[in-house]
């Protein structure tokens, strides 16, 4: 406090500072973490740390990426197997929301549903999903269709647990206020309780999303067939890394744009709802 | 059954020249079985044309259990209710309510939201035909210009005027107030009172309100019925003898602070621990 007699005249202006990493505008971060990795992965390439049969140099994948990217454009045979990757991720996804969603219905909105089907789905979510993929293909066979329910499987429950949380949120003083306004259970459902939930089914959607890539691949994997899948497990087998790396890389476009895709969606479609959920991007 | 006489709303009617009370309860009793918890004994209520009623008391004292049976939400397990000459069995048309949060849907219009009672009692066209008389309510509480903007962008003050709307739209014979500004604050919910007054006397409307403020009761009330818990019960029915318009400042008059005392007094101490 001695310096209390100090204190002239002049206003109290000053500036609060944020840190220098947090000053870094989005795309230049991105950019230089970019930089600082690729930076990194080549150093230990070049200086042979790592064999590059488990790890290719950067220039190496670079140009198996844009080999890969000339097969793609001039429509052979790597485009027609990430054409028979997209339709099972589509047809999958298509199927697992369908049947997620009016599971998760049951399960919300009837107490059978929560009493009786529920128990059974959290069983049958804990069990290791991929181990069914025998059973898939000796149901359905080689081709796409038991990729497509392998995908569908995986992608299922995330989508029926959304739903089922979604028609929970609507408060108890919305509820209060539909019963005095004398609506149905169906016009509650349609009217309440379904835009209610609509974020939270779409948060499911974009784990589904995920799921249904993972199941694809995996599904392509143990079963063969013409997809990306299977493309990369040749590329494995014959010790053709930067091929992996490569056919990963634009694997991973596709998983983005179905993401992406639901994430349009649900801004089209919950429009009131200004707070993304977090994991979207932007 | 020769003539059959059937009263418009505010008009009783040559039957009832000794004016019959909008909403009667008699021996209005609730147990619920779950738990053996008797939430009211006993209750006998009336409001008559224009009234606006209170009730007051700690939480438990079984207000809100009157309160959703009076809007036809729980069935009483045993007693009268009866709100213009029916007895009520379930959600009517007739009973305006109005929550402590503004429960506007945020995927409609302040307008949509206001018909909504409407739209989901008589379908979509019959909202669409409200509209006039939502728009006209809206410019009531000062909401004209308000009418297409989605719920997000109005503050907590003007959300409550939006849902008082929606409670009027289908001109009910009865207003049931769940502590409708408790989530405000303290300078909106004065300014939220007045509103409310004006609005009631402008449309002669029967009220009932639950609240857990007693100056609230007070510069609102003809009457305040003061429940007591174990069992939920009227103690007292308090008549507020306050000039009306009622004013904000009537807060400082002796008179009122007197009846604020009384009241306080009825709920004694162990109420509030």
């Amino acid at each position: 406090m001695s310096n209390v007699s100090d204190v002239s005249n002049a206003d109290t202006v000053w500036i609060e500072k944020d840190a220098l990493i947090d000053r870094i505008p989005r795309s230049v971060a991105m950019a230089l973490l970019f930089i600082v990795v690729v930076a990194i992965w080549d150093l230990v390439t070049r200086m042979g740390w790592v064999s590059p049969i488990i790890l290719p140099s950067p220039a190496e994948t670079l140009a198996d990426l844009i080999f890969v990217g000339q097969n793609l454009i001039s429509g052979q045979y790597m485009l027609e197997a990430l054409w028979t990757t997209t339709l099972t991720v589509f047809y999958a996804f298509l199927i697992a929301t369908a049947i997620g969603f009016s599971l998760g219905v049951l399960v919300g909105e009837t107490k059978f549903g929560e009493r009786a089907v529920m128990p059974y789905l959290v069983a049958i979510d804990t069990m290791p999903k991929v181990a069914f993929a025998p059973l898939f293909i000796a149901w359905l066979g080689f081709d796409i269709s038991s990729k497509v329910a392998l995908a569908a499987f995986i992608a299922t429950f995330p989508i029926v647990v959304a739903t089922a949380a979604g028609l929970y949120a609507a408060s108890e003083n919305e509820r209060m206020l539909f019963k005095s306004i004398g609506a149905s259970r169906m016009q509650t459902l349609l009217r309440l309780k379904l835009p209610t939930g609509l974020p939270y089914i779409f948060t499911g959607l974009k784990i589904a999303a995920v799921g249904v890539m993972a199941g694809a691949i995996m599904g392509e994997f143990l079963g063969g067939g013409k997809g990306f899948g299977a493309l990369i497990r040749q590329s494995a087998s014959q010790m053709n890394t930067p091929r992996v790396f490569a056919l990963i890389i634009y694997l991973s476009l596709l998983g983005l744009a179905l993401y992406f895709t639901v994430v349009w969606v649900q801004r089209r479609l919950v429009f009131w709802n200004k707070s993304d959920q977090p994991g979207a991007i932007g | 059954m020769t003539t059959i006489v059937i009263p418009r709303p505010g008009d009783p009617g040559p039957a009832a020249s000794t004016e019959r009370p909008v909403y009667e309860i008699q021996r209005l009793s609730k147990t619920y079985a779950r738990n053996e918890l008797v939430a009211l004994q006993g209750v006998n209520l009336s409001l008559h044309r224009g009234e606006f009623v209170s009730v007051v008391g700690s939480s438990g004292c079984g207000k809100s259990t009157l309160l959703k049976i009076m809007a036809g939400l729980l069935p009483p397990t045993t007693g009268r209710v009866v709100l213009e000459g029916k007895p009520v069995l379930g959600p009517r048309a007739d009973i305006g309510m109005m929550f402590q949060q503004a429960t506007l849907l945020p995927w409609k219009t302040t307008l949509e939201n206001i018909v909504l009672p409407i739209e989901i009692r008589n379908g979509r066209s019959a909202a669409k035909a409200a509209s006039g008389r939502a728009l006209e309510l809206l410019r009531l509480v000062g909401l004209g210009d308000f009418a297409n903007v989605y719920p997000g962008e109005l503050s907590g003050g003007m959300a409550q005027r939006a849902s008082i709307c929606r409670m009027l739209v289908a001109d009910p014979a009865v207003l049931l107030l769940d502590e409708p500004f408790s989530a405000l604050d303290e300078l909106t919910r004065d300014f939220m009172n007045m509103e409310l007054q004006r609005i009631c006397m402008e449309r002669q409307a029967t009220a009932f309100l639950v609240t857990h403020s007693l100056a609230e009761a007070v510069i609102l009330s003809d009457r305040i019925l003061v429940m007591k818990p174990r069992p939920g019960r009227v103690i007292e029915e308090v008549k507020i003898d306050l000039p009306r318009p009622r004013t904000l400042e009537m807060i400082n008059t002796p008179r009122f602070g007197e009846i604020v005392a009384h009241i306080r007094d009825l709920l004694g101490k162990e109420a509030f621990v």
